[in-house]
């Protein structure tokens, strides 16, 4: 093998770093002692060396910023689109990891390949983010499911985690199989898999046949289940219901912000000639799901549904923004995309907190008169609560906004107009919790909490998301960068 | 920037005050009585820096003055823009006034959570301030949606029986309006590449872009003003909000909508409000009427009072829309009027209420004979809200009437019925409550007002009577900006005039 053959691996260092980091963990749990307080202490060790790896992934992440690289026949790229997305990725798996710090303890599920496996899925999911071929998309794609699939299921003992996991499994599989068919039929009618040749077909004037229409149907679809849009989304409600908490909080971001990042790849880049077949269609699945988050979640009485809910209603007012299908809507998308990491992560950690004599507690009645008992988490939660609304001066304001405007200047009124209905419709659910946790009297209050790493997490958002609106330009010119960097190529 | 930035500090000294609150420990007691102490100074200091902006303010100018403008998010030409004019120098002053009354009004009748109400009552300032000041629409946008939380707070937390019920309907319907805005700002934006809102008056936009434009504006300022049929939300947060929150509901927030047809509606789209004047005229002729009438037939004091500001705030509507210097300057004379004599109305509703803890006027009776000096206050204001010449009610009411005659001698007329009406229901409250022989045995032991209670009516019952009899120095400020205006919006109609027959 000459030199010349072996491919540059410069821009995959990130991911090579954590595949390397991943087996250098497996061994080190396997051959950890085992057996009660052992399980504990490797599970502890690996939690905290799997955060410190996906922080020095995030270094190594941004040191290739800037200039798009192409490697492996061009199958992967680094452009500042995926490095964008995959810091934002990157901060949530870690976050997610520190949420369960404690949680594996107490409810027994501390076994160290909990970090491991969610530090798997990251990599799928950087993968994903970087797929320039339908063949790589796949690959990272599944990489990132199955990875989840288990995740799901980690509480073996508990039968709604177990429940959650196989839905998760069965659904998706089906979804991955769609995808599969989808991405099978554009081979079959236009001979390449490859992004930039795609596209390079399509501008050179390939007609869009049935077939790749078809092919791009198929593909939508698949992801659309990636992202919990609907008519794709009836697996997310049980299964953020049944995983364990931190589970939940980590599948309602880094997940969604890879297969979001991947579904507008896809759509601009190959697809980007054949925007007048798939934006009717986007259009379509965007106004679904905002209508859904915002009317089924007003009955929920479990908050973790309810979040499951709002999370579907949030892919679709990330979804305006690919319908606009320019530089401003994917710029919309990706500022709506780091608000929503961080505001998600922060009311996660608060019901992370709910708990009672010890037991984690999931109505959304037990959050009343959590004013009187904990004001501060009070505070942080009814802050984060109007945010989600999309009521200024907060950063969910913000990030509406932004999506908002693209829209009407692509002169898409109507989504516009449906789109603030129905956050209007959705504004209640939330401000209903404010009213649960303010105006109603206590009955028998929370326990004190006792994480600080569960404080440091709801101080860090509440603030963010407080204070987004006094200087708001850095995320916008790197949003606005990583936007450019994808229409450039 | 070349001057001290007088509009921010103005603006975000209450939340300085609100965050030195927030870091109070301790005691209970001593918790609360230094909440309440700080939010007492800090909203005083901001009455008296704010009178220091009006002698500073020179009134002989349109323009906007005590100007400030930073670079907020440059990708999208947005700036954070401060700046008043002759036309919210008034509003800005009726707001810090009010603030320390409200503050000084719920002293006692607060007790649980003092903290968070004072923290509220102060964020509320300064979203209010904010509000007026902005020179941006996005910021504009910003404080006038933001002020739905602390209200919401409000009413929610401290409210009467209701409350959970009044403090949805009031966010979900104000929020309901103000996002059909947020879409129309987007769009102007969109059309003229700037939110700055001197820039956006300057700009023409195309009738059939500004008739949706104004409907979509329309959709927020009718909610807030609130205009008949979209007023049902007033009432209930009127009758559940504190005393305090009512005060602050009537004499500011109402007038977010007036002053926002003033200052976005009329001058930017000035082709669709002279197209809509007879919708206008039309609803709030309704409102006047309508509202009176139901006024008459309330049994609780709180609500008759705020059927009474929906009619008040019908004369505001009508007086915009004439577009003569006397309706409008009369409209905004009315809206300060009503500002002070409505918050006086409910800080007296509130008096009786901290003792007897009824609104049913069927509660009392007879209170002449046990709170004379109360009596009497109450009937300063009442009819100062009838429109009596020598209160602050008649300036405004007349100058409108003066305005509409001149363009439409039907609606001055059907608009003077309101007059009696609004004499009737009042006088016919006063009646109920006041007069008549003291026989429930619930009022034999009730006291006059204290001396904290006459201190918070006595700058109301000063100013009231001052705006009536020498109306000047308040006319003074605003006339020039007005005429600007009107100007302003004469020379776009004739513009289009122009356009329309060279089309032809």
């Amino acid at each position: 093998m000459t030199l010349a053959s072996i491919p540059n691996i410069i821009p995959t260092l990130p991911e090579l770093f954590l595949a390397l980091i991943i087996m250098a963990l497996m061994m080190l749990g396997v051959f950890h002692k085992t057996g009660g307080k052992e399980d504990v202490k490797a599970s502890r060790l690996i939690s905290l060396l799997s955060v410190i790896s996906l922080l020095l992934a995030i270094l190594l992440v941004s040191t290739l910023s800037g200039g798009r690289l192409m490697t492996f026949s061009g199958m992967f790229v680094s452009d500042t689109f995926a490095v964008y997305c995959k810091v934002l990725v990157l901060i949530g798996s870690a976050l997610a990891i520190v949420l369960s710090f404690r949680f594996q303890e107490r409810h027994d599920m501390a076994r160290f390949e909990y970090a491991i496996l969610i530090v798997f899925a990251t990599l799928g999911m950087m993968m994903m983010i970087s797929a320039n071929d339908l063949i790589s998309l796949y690959v990272g794609l599944e990489l990132q499911s199955l990875s989840l699939y288990v995740i799901a299921a980690f509480q073996r003992d508990d039968t709604r985690s177990t429940e959650a996991g196989l839905k998760y499994f069965v659904l998706g599989a089906v979804a991955s199989g769609m995808l599969l068919y989808g991405a099978s039929l554009i081979y079959g009618f236009t001979g390449v898999t490859n992004f930039d040749q795609l596209a390079k077909v399509f501008q050179d004037g390939h007609t869009a046949g049935v077939g790749v229409v078809f092919g791009i149907v198929f593909i939508l679809a698949g992801l659309a289940f990636k992202v919990s849009a609907v008519p794709f989304h009836m697996w997310t409600p049980d299964v953020y219901e049944g995983a364990p908490t931190p589970v939940t909080a980590f599948f309602s971001v880094a997940p969604k912000i890879a297969a979001l990042a991947l579904l507008i790849r896809v759509m601009v880049g190959p697809f980007g000639e054949l925007v007048e077949q798939w934006q009717q269609i986007v259009i379509f699945i965007s106004i679904a799901s905002m209508a859904l988050g915002a009317f089924a979640a007003i009955n929920q009485r479990n908050i973790k549904r309810l979040m499951a809910y709002s999370s579907i209603g949030h892919v679709g007012y990330a979804l305006i923004g690919l319908c606009v299908g320019d530089e401003v809507g994917v710029r919309s998308v990706l500022i709506y995309l780091a608000i929503y990491l961080f505001m998600n992560i922060g009311v996660f950690a608060c019901i992370l907190n709910m708990r009672r004599d010890g037991a984690m507690v999931e109505g959304i009645n037990d959050l009343a008169g959590m004013s009187r008992t904990h004001p501060m988490l009070a505070m942080a939660l009814a802050i984060l609560m109007f945010s989600m609304a999309g009521i200024p001066p907060f950063a969910g304001f913000f990030g509406k906004f932004y999506i908002f405007m693209g829209a009407i200047q692509a002169e898409l009124y109507w989504l516009a107009v449906l789109g603030v209905l129905s956050s209007v419709v959705a504004a209640f659910y939330y401000i209903r919790i404010v009213q649960i946790v303010y105006f109603e009297e206590a009955g028998k209050p929370l326990d004190k909490s006792s994480s600080p790493e569960l404080s440091f997490v709801i101080t860090a958002s509440g603030l963010f998301v407080a204070f987004f609106f006094v200087y708001p330009t850095p995320g916008l010119s790197a949003a606005a960068a990583a936007a450019a960097s994808l229409f450039a190529g | 920037m070349t001057h001290f930035p007088i509009l921010s500090l103005l603006t975000f000294l209450p939340l300085v005050g609100a965050v030195f609150i927030l870091t109070i420990r301790g005691e209970e007691i001593v918790v609360n009585r230094n909440a309440r102490h700080v939010a007492l100074w800090t909203s005083l200091i901001n009455f008296l820096l704010s009178l220091f902006i009006w002698v500073n303010f020179d009134p002989t100018t349109a323009d906007y003055q005590f100007v400030e403008s930073a670079q907020w998010m440059p990708a999208f030409n947005i700036h954070y823009k401060m700046g008043i004019d002759g036309i919210t120098m008034l509003f800005v002053l009726l707001t810090t006034l009010l603030t320390p009354l409200c503050v000084l009004a719920s002293w006692e009748n607060i007790t649980v959570r003092v903290k968070e109400f004072m923290i509220s009552f102060l964020v509320l300032e300064t979203f209010m301030i904010g509000m007026f000041c902005a020179m941006d629409m996005v910021v504009f946008y910003i404080f006038f949606e933001a002020v739905l939380i602390p209200m919401f707070l409000i009413i929610g937390v401290w409210g009467g029986p209701r409350r959970v019920y009044a403090s949805f309907k009031f966010f979900l319907y104000t929020l309901l309006g103000s996002v059909m805005m947020l879409l129309a700002i987007m769009a102007m934006y969109f059309y003229a590449g700037t939110t700055d809102i001197l820039l956006l008056t300057a700009h023409r936009f195309p009738l059939d872009l500004q008739i949706w434009l104004w409907l979509a504006f329309f959709a927020s300022f009718a909610v807030k003003i609130p205009m008949w049929p979209v007023h049902t939300w007033l009432p209930d947060a009127h009758v559940e909000a504190p005393t305090a929150g009512s005060v602050v509901l009537a004499a500011v927030l109402l007038k977010f909508g007036g002053y926002g047809l003033l200052r976005f509606s009329l001058p930017m789209f000035p082709e669709a409000s002279v197209m809509f004047t007879p919708l206008i005229y039309t609803l709030s002729i309704i409102a006047i009427i309508y509202t009176s009438l139901v006024a008459l037939a309330q049994e609780d004091m709180k609500k008759l009072i705020a059927y009474s500001s929906v009619a008040h705030m019908g004369f505001v509507t009508i007086g915009a829309f004439t577009l003569t210097v006397q309706g409008i300057e009369g409209s905004i004379y009315q809206m300060l009027s009503h500002g002070i004599i409505a918050a006086a109305l409910f800080l007296i509703v509130g008096v009786v209420y901290d003792r007897i803890h009824s609104r049913d006027i069927s509660a009392y009776g007879g209170l002449v004979h046990k709170m004379p000096a109360y009596a009497l206050i109450f009937m300063l204001f009442m009819l100062a809200s009838v429109g009596l010449p020598g209160t602050a009610g008649f300036i405004g009411e007349f100058l409108i009437l003066v305005g509409v005659f001149q363009v439409n001698t039907w609606v001055a007329a059907l608009a003077a019925t309101g007059l009696i009406l609004g004499a009737a229901y009042m006088l016919y409250l006063y009646r109920r409550v006041i007069f008549g022989a003291l026989t429930k045995e619930s009022l034999a032991a009730i006291g006059d007002m204290n001396l904290r209670e006459k201190a918070v009516f006595a700058p109301l019952v000063i100013l009231v009577i001052w705006m009536g009899i020498y109306p000047m120095p308040f006319l003074d400020v605003m006339h020039v900006s007005v005429e600007h205006m009107i100007g302003q919006i004469e020379t776009a109609l004739q513009a289009g005039q122009a356009v329309h027959l060279a089309g032809q």
